[in-house]
């Protein structure tokens, strides 16, 4: 009976899976189409790979989203960091309840409310101080705004998990707080950093909706212009944009994971050694 | 900006010892995050409230000042309700207001029906595997969000995979019309968010104590019985958060009720979009954006309660 009900499920985990993969790997094989009609199939093909290295407009909407990405990710995990250590190392604070608050609701809160809220805000601050003005400035502060959220998450989760007898010790020395945090703590939570960091470079390179809002006329990101090329209707170079994207994304979470792995087990070995 | 004077008072103090210091050191770490939140998070909801209450204007930015500074040095606040009153003087708001409430609880039931056995078969498996298992339903998350819907797209148009392979198979004589419908909507969203649904229920589902279903299938109890008995009622925690990290983010889904819905799947999140994109009528859009918030507010606050739970245990 209990066996029935484990392969029940285990059916649908694996019907869930293909759900959530096939799409994907259709879009891959679409990529490599001969024919720019998405219903025929015109023979495998590179074209539009061609195509894409030779789109100036994506090309450059590509770099500044980078640019934005790598700013806005680096933004994230440092503010990330800060509010993590707040939340788990200070117990007691006034403004905790505020902050604990303000890391989770990004989580969840719609986009299309930040987006205009934060524009709002932005225009605002133009009217009273002259800054910041639309454009690469507005949206790396929106990005590290809902980055961070994400970032504070892990890094807390990973924080609590850390063992805090090593820098007691390393304070026992002689060291003195930052010291000791930077070195024996910062080690133990650095595959959160690194994961949280990628996943915040993700995130902000593929955000549409509170990028749409909070730029202003002269910038357009990536997912911008991929956004309107797929509402105007088949694009073959979109393909292979998203083929490259997807499995540039793919292989480095993979390998991030495997290096992390690898670096756990290495830790764990050099305790035992240690213990030894 | 409320904080400051607290770092002001925090300073004037931390000349007298060491503790003080140390004080003042954590509000180093304290204060970045907490003010660049506040800044950037928090107030911006106070202007958007503030500007649904302004009127269009033909000027940068397209909206009036609440207050008015008379040349005898007096202030003059003028606030416009009719923002509001528009709201429910025109249908549209209305009807979209329901059917993204609508659309999103049967998105989330659609991700709870399918995410729960993942999660489940997903916390019976060994611990290898659970990690792999684990690696690869979050993975799609960590691709594009927008690339996905795009993908999906192209399975289920008209002249996608899904109907090809359909009339080839011969199970229909005619494509199918799952584009611009209700079901393509629910599709999207069910496949965009299904990683949020399943992370939650897998954390409560794996803590479950094992002993408790041995102990009632020693009692002679059917395991279905267990399952309604013990797992479901113990697993409700990661339910309400899954369900809520699904419900909260499709009420105000814009890129799938876009790419993949018709006209008349109309979500209060495209709504917002066109009176902000295409009417250019940011007073209204502010009053639209309030209302959505006053709708998420309870499932919020519920969200986060069970997080700041699940964070102090």
């Amino acid at each position: 009976m209990t066996q029935g009900r484990f392969n029940l499920s285990f059916t649908i985990l694996l019907l869930g899976i293909a759900f959530l993969y096939i799409p994907m790997l259709v879009l891959i094989g679409y990529s490599f189409n001969g024919s720019p009609l998405a219903s025929v199939w015109g023979g495998f093909s590179t074209q539009w790979y061609g195509t894409l290295f030779h789109n100036r407009q994506i090309l450059e909407a590509g770099l500044l989203s980078l640019q934005i990405a790598l700013v806005a990710s680096t933004g994230a995990i440092l503010l990330g960091l800060l509010a993590a250590v707040s939340l788990v190392r200070f117990r007691r604070f006034p403004g905790r309840l505020l902050l604990t608050g303000m890391v989770n609701a990004p989580l969840v809160m719609p986009e299309i409310i930040t987006g205009i809220t934060q524009l709002l805000l932005f225009v605002s601050m133009v009217q009273l101080f002259g800054w910041p003005h639309r454009g690469f400035t507005t949206i790396v502060i929106s990005h590290i705004v809902f980055c961070s959220a994400y970032a504070t998450v892990t890094i807390q989760s990973r924080l609590i998990g850390a063992d805090r007898s090593l820098e007691e010790a390393a304070r026992d020395l002689g060291a003195t707080p930052v010291r000791a945090f930077i070195e024996v703590t910062l080690p133990l939570i650095m595959p959160a950093l690194a994961s949280s960091w990628l996943l915040s470079f993700m995130l902000s390179l593929d955000d549409i909706v509170i990028s749409s809002f909070v730029s202003g006329p002269s910038a357009s990101t990536l997912p911008m212009v991929i956004y309107s090329k797929v509402k105007l209707g088949v694009s073959p170079e979109i393909n292979a944009l998203g083929t490259l994207i997807i499995l540039t994304m793919g292989t480095g979470i993979v390998l991030a994971g495997i290096w992390m792995k690898k670096n756990e087990r290495q830790r764990l070995i050099d305790i035992q050694m240690a213990e030894q | 900006m409320a904080l400051y004077p607290e770092h002001e008072s925090l300073r004037a103090q931390s000349n007298d010892g060491r503790h003080s210091l140390h004080r003042l050191n954590r509000w180093l770490i304290i204060f970045p995050p907490l003010a660049f939140l506040v800044v950037f998070f928090l107030v911006p909801f106070a202007f958007a409230f503030k500007i649904s209450f302004a009127q269009t204007a033909v000027h940068i930015p397209p909206f009036t000042d609440l207050v008015t500074h008379y040349s005898d040095g007096e202030l003059g606040i003028s606030l416009n309700f009719g923002n509001y009153a528009y709201l429910f003087t025109d249908n549209v708001y209305f009807i979209s207001y329901l059917y993204s409430i609508k659309t999103a609880f049967f998105a989330t039931i659609g991700c709870l029906l399918l995410g729960y056995p993942m999660a489940y078969a997903i916390a019976r498996s060994s611990k290898a595997t659970q990690n792999i298992l684990l690696l690869i339903i979050v993975l799609p998350f960590w691709t594009s969000f927008l690339l996905r819907v795009y993908a999906l797209e192209s399975i289920i148009r008209e002249g996608g995979l899904l109907n090809n392979v359909l009339l080839w198979l011969g199970v229909i004589k005619q494509p199918l019309q799952i584009m611009r419908t209700s079901f393509a909507v629910y599709l999207g969203i069910i496949y965009s968010y299904l990683p949020f649904m399943i992370l939650p229920l897998f954390a409560t589902l794996e803590k479950l104590d094992h002993t408790l279903l041995e102990a009632s299938a020693d009692l002679g109890m059917p395991p279905w019985k267990s399952f309604l008995a013990i797992t479901l009622p113990l697993s409700i925690p990661g339910i309400i958060a899954g369900s809520m990290l699904v419900f909260i983010p499709a009420i105000g889904e814009f890129v799938i009720p876009s790419l993949l819905g018709g006209p008349d799947n109309l979500m209060i999140g495209r709504v917002l979009w066109d009176e902000f994109f295409s009417n250019h009528d940011w007073p209204v859009a502010s009053a639209v954006a309030t209302m959505i918030l006053i709708l998420l507010a309870g499932p919020i606050a519920l969200y986060q309660y069970y997080n700041v739970k699940d964070m102090e245990q």
